[in-house]
């Protein structure tokens, strides 16, 4: 009787889960309805037009989208060669050694900082490097909001592809070797192909975390409601503008907040499920 | 006899040389970047870290220019914020500990049912999510049906983030215990619910509480979601149903204000000092009791 109650406890628990889930859609479509139903779903994501002023007020999503695939997949690319070092010093070069207990738990612990601290850096510290660098007069952009981004996305990469290289067995590094191939040799051949798929997926999870990130980059992309002329130029990602401009908000444009929102959201949900197909692919060899 | 051979060797070994140089200083270069946040927090914070910032709430934007001009430092703290953060943080521990606890033995012990798969893939799907479009759901749960923001709205927005967090370090960890442990419990005829709370939950502490410190050190620095859920507040404040401070919030708020902007550096190297403990005592526990 009582693991009757008990196992019913647990299932009930993991209902909520699912409850939340489609809660979340709910909520998110229902809010919604009036921006799509106001400039039809295709009409509100391909306008680039954000005017709240309310003689001429016309929302559209396209700049933000924009904004948002410009900084993350730029900041991606920057962490590519950093992540990967850090991917091979961990699993590869350094496995299991003290070296590289330590390389990771620095790393680790450039996740766990809040993404308001980094904000705040990239503000006092990085800021002025750019502005240095002559990249804009003022710094803010895709570029200096990307290169903030970029650090906090290393540890997401860098972690989970170090424990893929690891997973490589040794008997395939060994027979390589012992045909006279050079470290650098059975990393390109062996590991890294082995491992590819793995890898792939830890950097398509990190383009998520760099999608959504939001409290650094409204602070350093400069808030302009139009689409990126290039990395030098100042934007608006998806997250920032609803940081930005929802706690304001009411009516039509709060509606067309959370159909960023909602944009934002099956965004996110796609590329977790390409990093699960490419896993699963993994999990077949 | 002439080996071309060796010569061949000798370039593939200069490549070989140049790509280890390269992986170990690609690394290093990554480390910088934590010493140099850490070193601005500490060199620009410890000024302002001292009593007053545990004890007084945070001044007003008139007396903070005020003291300012006459060259004072400012007449305040984070109060409201630290006790903000531990009455929204508290909550989001209380709801979800359990419900992760119970969820993460669900998933645990029924492995290859369909509703589990489901329930698994959800739980990846909401620990993917965005932190500012959770804020917005439970903005449309929670702020706008009670008509108000509150500590309860920011406590469930970061219920939704620590969850899947939870559910998977405890299903990790239950998956990881030999299965022995659970057979013998019940060929002894303990009962299941016994085996979980006296066998499975005793064995797997160490991984679970893990779990459970890091996703409170997660949820910590978290501003996004607060903003449109919590909202902020300037005094002190236990009413769950009234806008209520954070840590994260008043950092938001200072960046924006001039006069008190001497005190984001204090207030980020409290929560940085926060997180990094946090962290630290997780990685104790998990070697300690290692599974």
């Amino acid at each position: 009787m009582k693991d009757k109650i008990f196992r019913l406890v647990l299932f009930v628990a993991a209902l909520v889960i699912l409850l939340l889930a489609a809660g979340i859609v709910y909520a998110l479509v229902n809010r919604s309805v009036e921006a799509f139903g106001e400039y039809g779903t295709w009409g509100f994501i391909s306008n680039a037009e954000w005017d709240p002023r309310s003689a001429t007020e016309e929302y559209g999503a396209l700049s933000f989208v924009m904004g948002t695939l410009y900084t993350a997949f730029f900041s991606l690319l920057l962490c590519i060669p950093f992540a990967l070092a850090v991917a091979l010093f961990n699993g590869e070069y350094f496995k299991g050694s003290g070296f590289s207990s330590f390389v990771s738990s620095i790393v680790d612990l450039l996740a766990g900082i809040p993404s308001i601290v980094y904000g705040l850096w990239g503000f006092y510290t990085v800021r002025p490097i750019v502005i240095e660098m002559g990249v804009n007069a003022q710094g803010f952009g895709i570029f200096l909001s990307s290169v903030v981004l970029s650090i906090m996305i290393i540890p997401y990469a860098s972690s989970l592809s170090a424990e893929f290289l690891s997973m490589v067995p040794n008997k395939l590094k060994e027979g390589a070797y012992s045909l006279g191939a050079t470290r650098l040799e059975v990393v390109r051949h062996i590991s890294l192909p082995t491992a590819a798929s793995g890898i792939v997926a830890s950097f398509i999870l990190a383009l998520g975390r760099a999608l959504g990130e939001t409290m650094a980059v409204t602070m350093l992309i400069g808030n302009t409601n139009r689409i990126p002329q290039g990395l030098r130029d100042t934007g608006n990602t998806m997250a920032s503008v609803i940081a930005n401009q929802f706690g304001e908000s009411d009516g039509l444009k709060l509606s067309a907040l959370i159909a960023i929102g909602l944009l934002l959201f099956i965004i996110t949900a796609l590329i977790n499920l390409a990093a699960k197909m490419v896993m699963k692919k993994l999990a077949r060899i | 006899m002439n080996y071309p051979k060796i010569t061949y060797t000798g370039w593939r070994k200069g490549k070989d040389k140049t790509a280890f140089v390269l992986v170990c200083l690609f690394s290093l270069i990554t480390m910088f970047p934590l010493f140099f946040i850490l070193w601005d927090v500490v060199s620009k914070g410890y000024k302002n870290f001292n009593l007053r910032l545990f004890t007084e709430v945070t001044p007003s934007s008139m007396d903070a220019m005020l003291a300012r001009m006459n060259g004072e430092p400012i007449p305040g703290g984070i109060l409201n914020g630290i006790t903000g953060t531990v009455l929204i943080v508290g909550m989001a521990i209380i709801f979800s500990v359990f419900l992760g606890l119970f969820i993460g033995i669900y998933l645990a012990d029924n492995r290859g049912k369909r509703f589990a798969g489901v329930v698994s893939y959800l739980t990846d799907l909401l620990q993917g999510m965005p932190s500012i479009v959770i804020g917005i759901i439970t903005y449309a749960w929670i702020v706008k049906p009670l008509s108000g923001y509150s500590a309860l709205a920011g406590s469930v927005a970061l219920t939704i983030m620590m969850l899947p967090m939870i559910v998977r370090s405890t299903e990790e960890t239950l998956k990881m215990l030999p299965v022995a442990y659970k057979e013998a419990g019940l060929a002894l005829g303990s009962s299941y619910t016994n085996v979980v709370f006296r066998i499975l939950i005793p064995s797997g502490f160490g991984g679970i509480f893990t779990g459970i410190l890091l996703a409170v050190s997660r949820v910590m620095g978290e501003t996004a979601p607060l903003m449109i859920t919590a909202l902020g507040a300037s005094v002190v404040n236990w009413k769950v149903m009234e806008p209520t401070s954070a840590i994260p919030l008043l950092i938001w708020d200072f960046y924006n204000d001039p006069n008190l902007v001497e005190l984001i550096w204090s207030s980020s190297l409290l929560l940085l000092i926060v997180i990094f403990l946090l962290n630290w005592i997780a990685k104790i526990v998990a070697r300690k009791w290692k599974v």
